[in-house]
């Protein structure tokens, strides 16, 4: 495999330019920016709200400095509560070209477009000098996420992704599970596989939060489409999300925006410390899938039943689909189908080799169907969390 | 034997889970016994192994998965309809399991 060498030493699939626009007001012109660039290569992602947000700051320097990202243009108002002066810091620090167009100082809409188009030319060209050099499976970050379960993920498509973490892992990659919220039912499972006591506890102490927060939400982690493909309850629908985590030991217990300190599994925290202050810790699972993105992720492995569309912004999403009607029906957004299990055509392990074979072959630069078909989701949201504690990393093995 | 539209995830299940759709009136072979299905059941739906009793565990991929909320014949649907979680209730578009 190849990469492309970043500034600060680490290594990505894509080469892309990112627009940001730091409030919904400037949404408009940033977009109009990267649709007008008329480039594959330049991306847009954002965020909406205009208080500020320690998280969403957090959040938003890790999406920026992501080794896929060769050079960034901020785009904002210029009144947000956004700290735009310490993200275009964090982002020239990590070596990496930024430039930021304030709209109340530049003139409004039109000019602030026609600046930023010419940012963009010259961001563009110092991304085609981003040197070319050899990557390997273990220098890679690999999340995967499910969205629209059914009966059927837990059955084929979650084994599957499940199989090939474990290869992966195998040869020294770092792989990010989540959502604690879906794996309510699991927690002991989970902590008996935690490489130190501590870290089950950890573990242990996750899950027993997500089910304090969604119970004060009033609802779970569950969709009416997972009623309809057959789930009847949270617990059920954990166990088949769980079985993408393979059977590999787990390493350590990261929140967004924290990156894997080496190879191994980990899972990942995204319900939000102390009281519920924000709202849903998942709002979709384009949220689910930045949070990956900004641990570093370089691709994330989506299963789906009842069928997923989407892609994202900055990283490749790989979409393995369960259900083998939903296949039909949804073939061209499908990358994988193992539907082939239920219907007894390949096993678990099969499948499983064939998402790690295009693993690889995206990670080179192949476009996933997603991409192929044009989708840039991102939704990046309002959080709260407390630092991990210390047992919660692997120290070097 | 087990019909092959329906699969044993693991041995201890109490559920069989369907992989091809089947319609009220079909017959399906569950093991040793054949029975008539009394509603169509959908890929990924849960049909009862054995006669379950109103508060069992449901079982599947060895693990419970929630109870049963009145009892269930052999073969029968097994969803929102006759089990619940035990942490934290479902919701479809219309209502939350448990409300009316």
């Amino acid at each position: 495999m190849q990469g492309y060498l970043r500034a600060d030493g680490r290594k990505g699939i894509r080469n892309i330019v990112l627009v940001t626009y730091l409030v919904e007001c400037a949404h408009h012109v940033a977009r109009a920016i990267v649709t007008q660039s008329e480039s594959e290569d330049v991306q847009l992602i954002g965020f909406q709200g205009c208080y500020p947000n320690e998280y969403s700051l957090n959040i938003m320097e890790r999406l920026c400095t992501h080794p896929n990202i060769a050079g960034v243009l901020i785009v904002s108002l210029g009144c947000e509560g956004f700290n735009r002066e310490q993200l275009a810091k964090t982002v020239a620090a990590s070596g990496r070209p930024v430039e930021t167009l304030v709209i109340q100082k530049s003139g409004g809409t039109k000019s602030t477009i026609a600046a930023g188009l010419e940012r963009i030319n010259s961001l563009v060209d110092v991304a085609k000098q981003s040197e070319i050099v050899t990557m390997d499976i273990n220098e890679l970050i690999v999340g995967t996420i499910c969205g629209g379960s059914d009966g059927t993920s837990g059955i084929g498509a979650n084994p599957a992704v499940g199989h090939c973490f474990d290869k992966l892992i195998e040869q020294g990659a770092a792989c990010i599970f989540e959502e604690t919220g879906e794996l309510i039912g699991c927690e002991q499972i989970m902590a008996d596989r935690a490489i130190t006591p501590e870290l089950g506890e950890e573990i242990m102490k996750s899950v027993e939060k997500a089910e304090n927060y969604y119970t004060h939400m009033g609802y779970g982690s569950f969709a009416p489409g997972n009623a309809e493909g057959g789930l009847t309850t949270q617990e059920e629908k954990s166990m088949g999300a769980y079985a993408k985590s393979g059977s590999s030991k787990i390493h350590g217990l990261i929140k967004p925006g924290d990156i894997p300190s080496q190879g191994g599994l980990y899972l990942m925290d995204v319900v939000p410390d102390d009281t519920p202050l924000f709202g849903f810790p998942n709002i979709s699972d384009n949220a689910e899938i930045m949070e990956m993105i900004a641990s570093g992720a370089h691709l994330t492995l989506f299963t789906t039943g009842r069928g997923s569309v989407v892609g994202s912004a900055i990283s490749p999403v790989i979409k393995i689909c369960a259900n083998p009607e939903t296949y039909e029906n949804l073939s061209e957004d499908m990358d994988i189908n193992a539907g082939k299990v239920i219907k007894g055509e390949a096993t678990i392990a099969q499948v499983g080799d064939e998402v790690f074979e295009l693993v690889k072959l995206v990670a080179s630069g192949q476009q996933s169907k997603s991409e192929e078909l044009g989708h840039q989701e991102s939704v990046i949201t309002y959080k709260r969390f407390d630092a991990i504690g210390p047992s919660c990393l692997p120290t070097i093995r | 034997m087990l019909d092959k539209r329906f699969v044993l995830l693991s041995n201890e299940d109490n559920v069989f889970v369907c992989c091809e759709q089947v319609f009220a009136g079909d017959e399906v072979c569950l093991e040793e016994h054949s029975i008539f299905i009394k509603t169509d059941i959908d890929v990924g739906h849960k049909i009862a192994r054995n006669e379950l009793p109103q508060g069992e565990k449901v079982i599947k991929y060895g693990a419970p998965i929630g109870s049963t909320t009145q009892s269930v014949g052999f073969g029968e649907h097994v969803h929102m309809h006759n089990m619940k979680s035990d942490y934290i209730a479902s919701h479809t578009r219309q209502r939350r399991s448990g409300e009316e």
